[in-house]
């Protein structure tokens, strides 16, 4: 199979030897964690999470090396119209919501559901990588070649903020903020983006829903209404905190195997692993998560082009992002959000963003040596 | 291409930097680990283990009280309830309006319940209403569908057979006030649905009946589910109490009362002090206090003027009138200013200083001696003995009957009646005792004020060889009924021959021709009562009244109306039984209270001479459901 592209387009075999295989076995690992994890949250069962768990991610699995396997020019060209094709969905899924009050903002693929709202995060990392790969530092430096990345940017956000998803519209947002630093962003206007941001967090907050609020309010003072909104973070904490260093051992832990855990498989399955494996247990998850992020880095330092480290350190960044958020939510260091801890919380969402950004990762580390041209000739 | 290689190291130079940031805060991430896990470890252990375990405290079921011959007088029965659990519930005015509709429940418990739901933790059932009907928990039963968060169980609820019969005895349960919480550290009163003695034997032995909780600790899952059984401490069922009433006696006496306004009749075992009866009309139902009283009916008995709520044996304080003129002689007597032999002459009134005091008779009883002078009840031979032994005598002897405190009857809220002397006059009214006080006195008016028990204990004390007996209602409580030792209470240290001839006096005022209660006499061969009557008033009658006999006249006001006593034991030769009653306003002792007090005589007796039923069988009989 040759690519039309260039005529001397190593093959599958050459590409597969080229994997980044430490960093599969990385991902494969932390999967495995999710499993281990979700058996225990169902009392000891495989249904009804672990298996089923397990069978996405090994489709995911199989989907992400495919995508590893394209050649990155391929996935040069689609970056702009896969970003139109979410943000039309994204349009589409809001007017759904809006006619059918309250009604998914997902489209059903039989086993996962797409949320055009978590799929965003990749397109936007790929439109921008696309956009500043053709960008010289002098480029970056006039404000009016950063307005349309900004709107690129802004238009999402502002869309799922009005779903309404904070969790999500923040990352999207960070996301966004990631891809114009690393593309060379002068930093006083990320300062003059927080203060404008800082300045419209009153207008923010009078066009948040009661239970956002809430959930901000409760997080400041989780006390406030402990069997309500707050019980959710005492219960959390409680958990991490009863399991010690060593743990309360595997399948064992009353917080999670009581129930007075919520969302013990999803968002809280990190709780339940620190209750279950202690101090040690959660920091070594911890160090696996680094670890990815680390390889993810390395994997962006060492690309040719500029779109496949953009890419790289993008889908790096919005893992690392999730696990950070998610880890800081379950300890109480930040409100809660939503925000589940990928490969390891029960969902396919999340998953499904993350496996094919790990394919995009991998990709740009299959692709590191090939070279885009700034303009390529067809475009 | 130089600038390609600006941005190719602009790229490094910030993805480094944003890499090793977000290293950091994971490293900070593992730091709160650290935190919550190893530092704070043993704080969050123990909120999690406070989580798991539910101490849940077992409630013992009451001790139940029989009478003297084992039947039951308060017993416990299974009742069904209906509770609610918030957390299942989701919205529980709602459900309680549904429930209304299929039970009845109104408005104010509603709320009530909402109340309560507000206290407690959402997994923990409230109890809506008790006591329901088969009919009503099948209707739950089959709309509990429509009803979540509805449970439907059985608990133990305190039954009173016998009712008003025994209400001021037996007392009844209650809700845990806030005060008695304060004062009583039992884990068992904090309970949502307990119930504590509020009133009678059941609040005197509260500790006793109740018993101890036994806790069992209990791993829960989150939403309150049992999982499983962690350990258990049994407690203590509560003990079961025989009272010394003899429940066909009370039955008789309440009976016997029933027609009267207001009236307190009290009996006792004169050897022991043993109350086998204690009657106070008008009465109440206890089982109205069971499930909670409605404010109009608490309104009704509280406010009542014949006071229902109050037993008027140990809470009714009355001037004993004539029937303290056995102390007074006794204070003569033991004083040495009288014997038996002493004549007084009686022109129906003596003077003393410029000031007059009547006899009952205003004609007059002309000379007579003690036993005479007993059994007409003459007011001036009083007189002349108080004057002579003077107040304090008369104080003193009286304490030794047992007037002017609290004979400590186990029964809450006794009252001391009062029993003046010149010391209490010059503290508690600051004034110095009068010598015509000192005569009002000796025929018990004025200030001297005895309850219904009282003059029972004085009765079984004068006539059981002048033993200091007390009186009990719940035998072991004191030292000498325990049982099994029959410890002979103190002697009061008065000579015999002076208490027979009081003794002889109360013969001769029910079996005497000239008796004051001679009409009373038992209609039974061979078997004599001895007693004394008494007429006391209430407010002082003045000159201008005495003129023109108002004070005789059928026509006053009710609570102007003289109280009517009487006291009484038989049989005369070989005592058993002192009786004491009092009719409030009943105008004469010897019409209104001395039949009904021979009446409640005859009965004891005849009860007396019945064969005992086994008491032991009954007790078990009365703990089964």
């Amino acid at each position: 199979m040759r690519g039309r592209l260039d005529p001397v387009a190593p093959t599958v075999a050459e590409k597969l030897a080229l994997l980044h295989w430490p960093f599969v076995a990385l991902v494969v690992l932390l999967g495995l964690v999710g499993y281990a994890l979700l058996y225990s949250a169902a009392g000891g069962s495989h249904a009804p999470w672990a298996f089923r768990h397990g069978i996405r991610f090994a489709l995911m699995f199989v989907l992400m090396i495919a995508i590893a396997l394209v050649d990155l020019r391929r996935i040069f060209k689609i970056a702009y119209p896969a970003y139109f094709i979410v943000l039309f969905l994204l349009v589409v899924v809001e007017i759904f919501g809006e006619i059918n009050k309250g009604a998914q903002r997902w489209i059903d693929l039989g086993f996962v559901q797409l949320q055009p709202s978590e799929l965003m995060k990749l397109a936007l990392v790929l439109a921008l990588a696309r956009y500043f790969h053709a960008a010289y530092l002098d480029d970056v430096r006039r404000p009016l070649f950063l307005l349309p990345p900004v709107a690129m940017i802004l238009v999402p956000v502002a869309l799922v903020l009005k779903q309404p998803d904070l969790g999500t519209a923040v990352m999207i947002a960070v996301l966004g903020a990631t891809m114009l630093f690393l593309g060379g962003a002068a930093l006083w206007k990320f300062a003059l983006a927080g203060a404008l941001g800082a300045a419209a967090l009153p207008i923010l907050w009078s066009q948040l829903h009661d239970y956002q609020r809430q959930r901000v309010l409760t997080f400041l003072d989780p006390e406030r209404d402990p069997l309500g909104s707050g019980y959710h973070i005492i219960q959390s904490k409680i958990a991490i905190g009863a399991g010690g260093l060593w743990g309360r051992g595997y399948l064992r832990g009353t917080q999670a195997q009581l129930s007075f855990l919520p969302e013990k498989q999803t968002d809280f399955a990190f709780t339940m692993l620190a209750e279950e494996t202690g101090f040690l247990g959660a920091v070594a998850v911890l160090a696996l998560v680094a670890a990815i992020l680390t390889v993810g880095c390395a994997i962006a330092l060492r690309a040719e082009s500029h779109f496949a480290r953009l890419l790289a350190a993008g889908v790096t960044v919005n893992f690392a992002l999730y696990a950070l958020v998610n880890v800081a939510m379950v300890t109480g260091l930040i409100p809660v959000v939503g925000v589940p801890l990928p490969l390891v919380s029960y969902g396919g969402t999340a998953m499904l963003t993350v496996m094919l950004g790990f394919g995009l990762l991998l990709n740009a580390q299959v692709n590191r040596d090939t070279a885009i041209p700034r303009f390529p000739a067809e475009l | 291409m130089y600038q390609e290689a600006d941005r190719t190291r602009c790229f490094r130079r910030r993805l480094l930097l944003l890499g090793g940031a977000q290293l950091a805060l994971f490293g900070g991430l593992a730091w709160r680990l650290w935190q919550l896990q190893v530092r704070d470890h043993a704080n969050y252990q123990l909120l999690a283990e406070e989580n798991r375990i539910n101490q849940r405290l077992t409630v013992p079921p009451r001790g139940v009280l029989v009478d003297r011959r084992g039947r039951p007088l308060a017993v416990n029965v299974p009742t069904y309830r209906v509770r609610i659990v918030k957390e299942q519930a989701k919205d529980p005015r709602r459900v309680l309006e549904a429930l209304s509709e299929i039970i009845a429940l109104d408005r104010r418990r509603i709320e009530e319940v909402l109340e309560l739901l507000r206290h407690y933790r959402p997994f923990v059932p409230v109890t809506v209403r008790e006591d329901l009907s088969w009919e009503e928990v099948a209707r739950i039963a089959v709309r509990s569908p429509e009803l979540p968060g509805i449970l439907l169980d059985s608990g133990l609820l305190r039954r009173y057979p016998h009712g008003a019969v025994t209400a001021h005895v037996v007392g009844y349960v209650g809700p845990v006030s806030e005060a008695e919480l304060a004062r009583d550290d039992d884990p068992l009163l904090r309970l949502p649905d307990f119930r504590i003695g509020k009133s009678g034997v059941e609040r005197t032995y509260d500790r006793e009946l109740r018993g101890r909780a036994g806790l069992s600790r209990i791993e829960v899952n989150a939403v309150g589910r049992e999982i499983r059984e962690v350990d258990r401490r049994e407690g203590e069922e509560g003990a079961d109490l025989q009272l010394s009433i003899d429940l066909d006696l009370q039955r008789y006496c309440m009976d016997r009362l029933a027609e009267q306004e207001a009236a307190a009749a009290v009996v006792l075992e004169v050897s022991t002090g043993a109350v086998l009866a204690m009657a106070s009309v008008p009465t109440y139902d206890p089982g109205a206090f069971a499930g909670g009283l409605s404010v109009a009916l608490w309104r009704q008995l509280a406010g009542d003027p014949r006071h229902p709520l109050v037993n008027k044996c140990i809470r009714g304080q009355y001037p004993p009138g004539s029937t303290f003129k056995m102390i007074t002689a006794l204070a003569a007597l033991e004083a040495g200013v009288a014997t038996p032999a002493t004549e007084v002459f009686c022109p129906g009134h003596m003077s003393l200083g410029n000031a007059r005091f009547h006899c009952w008779r205003s004609s007059g009883h002309g000379r007579l001696g003690l036993v005479q002078a007993l059994a007409q009840s003459c007011d001036v031979y009083f007189y002349e003995l108080a004057r002579r032994v003077g107040i304090d005598a008369i104080a003193a002897t009286a304490r030794k009957f047992g007037f002017g405190e609290r004979l400590g009857i186990d029964l809450p809220g006794e009252m001391p009646g009062l029993m003046p002397d010149t010391k209490w006059k010059r503290e508690r009214l600051k004034q110095p005792w009068q010598k015509g006080e000192t005569l009002v006195c000796g025929i018990g008016q004025g200030f001297v004020s005895a309850t219904p028990l009282q003059l029972a204990v004085m009765t079984a004390r004068l006539c059981n060889g002048g033993r200091a007996v007390h009186p009990w209602i719940v035998r072991g409580r004191l030292a000498h009924v325990k049982e099994g030792r029959g410890i002979a209470p103190p002697s009061l240290g008065l000579r015999r021959e002076h208490l027979e001839w009081v003794l002889k006096g109360m013969f001769e005022v029910v079996n005497g021709p000239r008796g004051t209660a001679k009409a009373s006499a038992l209609p039974l061969p061979g078997v004599f009562m001895a007693g004394k009557t008494g007429t006391s008033q209430v407010r002082r009658i003045s000159r201008a009244e005495r003129a023109i006999g108002a004070h005789k006249r059928k026509d006053r006001p009710r609570e102007e109306r003289d109280h009517a006593l009487f006291v009484c034991f038989a049989p005369h030769d070989r005592p058993r039984f002192a009786v004491a009653v009092v009719v409030e306003h009943g105008e004469s002792g010897a019409k209104a209270a001395a039949p009904i007090a021979r009446d409640i005589m005859l009965e004891a007796l005849r009860l007396d001479a019945a064969p005992e039923t086994p008491a032991r069988g009954q007790l078990a009989w009365a703990k089964e459901p």
